[in-house]
C-alpha cells in the first residue's frame, strides 16, 4: 500500500523540478517585480495609486533596465495578510520573481518579510508605514514614508506655534499607535499638554460622540490619525458639531487630508495643519511634471502612496542599473543602500544603516488653490530619518 | 446637564436612523419569516442613486431622497419576484446562503461601477452646522433624521395598525394558509410588504451616507447592527425594533461619551445582557413561529 503510493508521489516530484528548471531558464531572460498590492477592498485607492504611478514611471524611462525587460506581475491581496502571504509565495516560487514590492498595510509588509529573508529577494515596500518593518528582514527597502517620521514633526512644530493643549483621536491599530505616541513624546517634551485621548476602532461608523468628548475638553486643537478613507468623514462632522467655530484646529500627519481626497471633503478642511512628505502642490517644476502627466494618464491627481509607487520602481531601476542587471538579492540590496535622487516630493535618500527612506517633512495647511482645495507646504524639515528606530 | 442632553440627541438620532435601516428586515424576518441578509445592499443601492442624482446629475437632496425609496423598492420587487419568493419555503439555511451571496455579489457590483472609495452626497447648506437651544448642540443633519424617521415611524404604525392592507398583512402573517382561503393574495401581499421594507432600507442608506459613511462594503459593515436590531427588539411587531434601535443608539453614543475605552464594546454587552433576560428579544412573542 504504502510502496504503490510512493512511486507517483516521485514521479511527480521529478516532473514539477523538471518544470521549475525550465522556468527558471526563461526568467533569465527578464527581471521579474512582483507587485502585491489591495486593488479590492478598502484600501483599494492605495493599490490603484501604486499601480498606475508604476505605469507612468515606465512608460516615461521605458521598459528596459541594464539590457533586461522589467516585467511586472500584479497580485491583490485586498489587504489581508493571509493573502499577501499566499501571493509572495506564488510569486517566488511559481513566477521566480526578483522582487516582491508593493504592500498597502503593515500587517501584508510583516506577512512577506520571512519570505523575502528565505528566498533572499528584496522586498521594496510602497505604502505600509509602521517604523518597524524594515527591522523584519535584512531584505526590506522602503520608499514611503514612517508615522514617526510626520508625528515627530507635527509635534514639535505645534509646541512651537502656539498650540499648547491638545486632544488626540486616534485609530485603534498598529499606525495609529504609532503616530500617537511619536507625537505625544515630542509634544509633551516641548511643554505641551495632551488634555484627552481617545483610540476609536478601526471599523467605527459614527464620529459623533468621540467629537463631542473632544468639544468638551476645550483643545487648542486635535491630533487626528485616521486610515485614508475615513478622513473624509471625520472633517465632515467636526464641521457639523462646530468644533471649528470653537476654535478648535486639526493637526495631525498628512493621511488625514490625503490628496486622492481632499477636494472632496468641503470647506470645513481649510486651514488644516498637516505634516507629511508630499503634497501634489509641492512647488518643484518635476513635481508639476509629473502631477500633469499623472492626471493627463489617469484622471485624477496622484497622493502620497502614487509618490512612494513612482520612486519605489525607480528605485528598482536604479539598483539594476548599478548591479548591471545581476539580479542576486544581496547585491540588489548593497545597491539600493544609500541611493540618492530628485523625487518629485523632493530631495529623498534610502538610509545606508536602516534601509529605510530619508527625506523632507513638510509642514502645510489646506488651502484653495484655483477652485480645488489643496495642501499648500509652508515650512520644511530637511532630511528627516525614522525616528522610530534611532531610540534604540 | 448640556453634556447628557446633547448625548441624548445624537443618541435618538443614530437610534432613528438604525430604526429606518433595519425595519425592513424586522418585517421580512419577523413577518415572512425570511432571513435576507443582503438587506444592507438595499440600504447600499438607495445611497448610491442619492449620491449619484445629487452630486453628478444636480438634483436637489430632498428630491432625491423619495428617488432614493423608490430605486431601493423597484430592486427589492424585481429581486422578490424572481428570485426571492422561491426560498420563501426552503430552509433558513438555504436563505442565508442565498442572500449572504447576493451581498457579495452586489459589493462587488458596486466596486466596479462606482469604486471603492468612500462617497459623500452634497449636502444644502442649510442642513450643515449645528444650532445651541439652552447650550444643548442640535446637529441640523441630525434634527432632519429625527423628524423624518420619526414621521416615518408613526406612519408606519398607522398603516399596520389601522388601513385594511395593514389587517391584510397581520392575517397573511398569522396563518397564510387560513388568509389565502378568506381571499387575500399572500404572495402580492408579502411582495408588497417587501418592497416597502427594500425601499426604507433605500432611504435609510442615502439618509446614513453622512453620519455612517457610504462605501461598497456597507451591506457588510452593517449587517450585524441591523442583526442586532432585530435580535433585541423582537420581530414581531415594528415598536420593538423602534425601541430597540432607540435603546440601542444612545447606549452606543454615551458608551463611546463616557467611557471611550469601553465605547464600542458597550452596543454588544447591551445585547447579550438582553438576550439572556428575554431570548426572544424585549419585545419579542414567547412562542417564535
Amino acid at each position: 500500500m504504502f510502496e504503490r503510493k510512493i512511486f507517483p508521489r516521485a514521479a511527480a516530484a521529478a516532473v514539477i523540478a523538471a518544470l521549475a528548471a525550465v522556468a527558471s531558464a526563461k526568467a533569465e531572460d527578464s527581471i521579474k517585480v512582483g507587485l502585491i498590492l489591495p486593488m479590492t477592498g478598502g484600501q483599494a485607492s492605495t493599490g490603484k495609486q501604486i499601480e498606475n504611478a508604476i505605469k507612468l514611471y515606465m512608460q516615461q524611462k521605458g521598459d528596459t533596465v541594464a539590457g533586461k525587460k522589467v516585467e511586472i506581475i500584479l497580485k491583490d491581496d485586498a489587504a489581508i495578510p493571509d493573502k499577501t502571504k499566499t501571493a509572495a509565495q506564488e510569486l517566488i516560487v511559481n513566477d521566480k520573481v526578483n522582487f516582491i514590492a508593493g504592500f498597502g498595510v503593515t500587517p501584508a509588509a510583516l506577512a512577506a518579510a520571512p519570505l523575502a529573508t528565505q528566498a533572499k529577494i528584496p522586498e521594496v515596500v510602497m505604502a505600509a508605514g509602521t517604523s518597524i518593518i524594515t527591522e523584519r528582514s535584512p531584505y526590506i527597502v522602503r520608499t514611503s514614508f514612517t508615522l514617526a517620521q510626520s508625528s515627530t514633526i507635527i509635534g514639535d512644530w505645534a509646541v512651537k506655534n502656539g498650540i499648547k493643549k491638545v486632544a488626540t483621536l486616534t485609530s485603534d491599530y498598529a499606525p495609529g499607535n504609532d503616530a500617537l505616541n511619536f507625537f505625544k513624546q515630542h509634544f509633551t517634551a516641548g511643554g505641551g499638554e495632551v488634555v484627552e485621548e481617545v483610540k476609536v476602532p478601526l471599523q467605527n461608523p459614527d464620529f459623533a460622540p468621540f467629537l463631542q468628548r473632544m468639544k468638551d475638553a476645550k483643545p487648542d486643537a486635535i491630533f487626528v490619525f485616521v486610515p485614508a478613507g475615513q478622513g473624509g468623514n471625520f472633517m465632515k462632522q467636526y464641521a457639523e458639531r462646530g468644533l471649528d467655530k470653537a476654535g478648535i484646529k486639526v493637526i495631525g500627519p498628512g493621511d488625514v487630508t490625503d490628496d486622492d481626497l481632499l477636494n472632496n471633503m468641503g470647506d470645513a478642511v481649510l486651514g488644516t495643519v498637516t505634516a507629511h512628505l508630499y503634497s501634489a502642490a509641492h512647488p518643484s517644476q518635476m513635481n508639476k511634471d509629473f502631477v500633469a502627466a499623472y492626471k493627463k494618464a489617469f484622471g485624477n491627481r496622484p497622493g502620497f502612496m502614487a509618490v512612494s509607487g513612482y520612486d519605489g520602481i525607480h528605485l528598482i531601476y536604479e539598483a539594476l542599473k548599478k548591479t548591471g542587471g545581476d539580479t542576486n538579492g544581496d547585491k540588489l540590496i548593497e545597491a539600493m543602500k544609500g541611493q540618492k535622487w530628485e523625487s518629485p516630493r523632493g530631495p529623498i535618500s534610502i538610509d545606508p544603516e536602516t534601509r529605510d527612506i530619508v527625506q523632507n517633512i513638510y509642514i502645510r495647511k489646506v488651502e484653495k488653490v484655483d477652485g480645488e482645495l489643496y495642501n499648500v507646504e509652508f515650512a520644511t524639515f530637511e532630511a528627516v530619518k525614522d525616528l522610530g528606530k534611532t531610540k534604540k | 446637564m448640556t453634556a447628557i442632553l446633547t448625548n441624548l440627541f445624537d443618541g435618538v438620532a443614530y437610534g432613528m436612523l438604525l430604526f429606518v435601516l433595519a425595519c425592513g428586515l424586522a418585517v421580512t424576518l419577523g413577518l415572512m419569516n425570511f432571513v435576507n441578509l443582503a438587506h444592507g445592499a438595499f440600504a447600499m443601492a438607495g445611497g448610491y442613486v442619492c449620491m449619484v442624482l445629487v452630486n453628478r446629475m444636480g438634483w436637489p437632496f430632498f428630491a432625491a431622497l423619495p428617488l432614493a425609496f423608490v430605486s431601493a423598492a423597484a430592486i427589492g420587487i424585481v429581486l422578490e419576484r424572481s428570485l426571492y419568493r422561491h426560498l420563501y419555503t426552503r430552509s433558513h439555511l438555504d436563505q442565508v446562503l442565498f442572500t449572504i451571496g447576493l451581498t457579495f455579489m452586489s459589493v462587488a457590483a458596486v466596486d466596479y461601477i462606482q469604486g471603492s472609495s468612500r462617497v459623500f452626497i452634497n449636502l444644502p447648506a442649510a442642513l450643515q452646522g449645528q444650532f445651541d437651544v439652552f447650550g444643548i448642540g442640535i446637529g441640523r443633519y441630525r434634527l432632519m433624521i429625527i423628524v423624518i424617521c420619526g414621521l416615518l415611524t408613526i406612519g408606519l404604525q398607522m398603516v399596520l395598525a389601522k388601513t385594511r392592507f395593514g389587517s391584510r398583512l397581520r392575517a397573511a402573517v398569522d396563518d397564510p394558509r387560513a388568509a389565502s382561503g378568506l381571499g387575500i393574495n399572500v404572495p402580492q401581499v408579502f411582495a408588497f410588504t417587501f418592497a416597502f421594507g427594500c425601499g426604507l432600507a433605500g432611504l435609510g442608506g442615502a439618509l446614513s451616507a453622512e453620519i455612517l459613511g457610504l462605501d461598497p462594503y456597507f451591506p457588510l459593515k452593517f449587517m450585524i447592527y441591523f442583526l442586532i436590531v432585530v435580535t433585541v427588539g423582537g420581530s414581531s411587531s415594528i415598536t420593538g425594533p423602534f425601541l430597540a434601535s432607540l435603546l440601542l443608539g444612545i447606549g452606543d453614543v454615551a458608551g463611546k461619551y463616557y467611557v471611550p475605552k469601553m465605547g464600542p464594546f458597550v452596543i454588544y454587552t447591551m445585547m447579550i445582557v438582553i438576550l439572556i433576560w428575554r431570548p426572544n428579544g424585549l419585545f419579542g412573542r414567547t412562542a417564535a413561529r
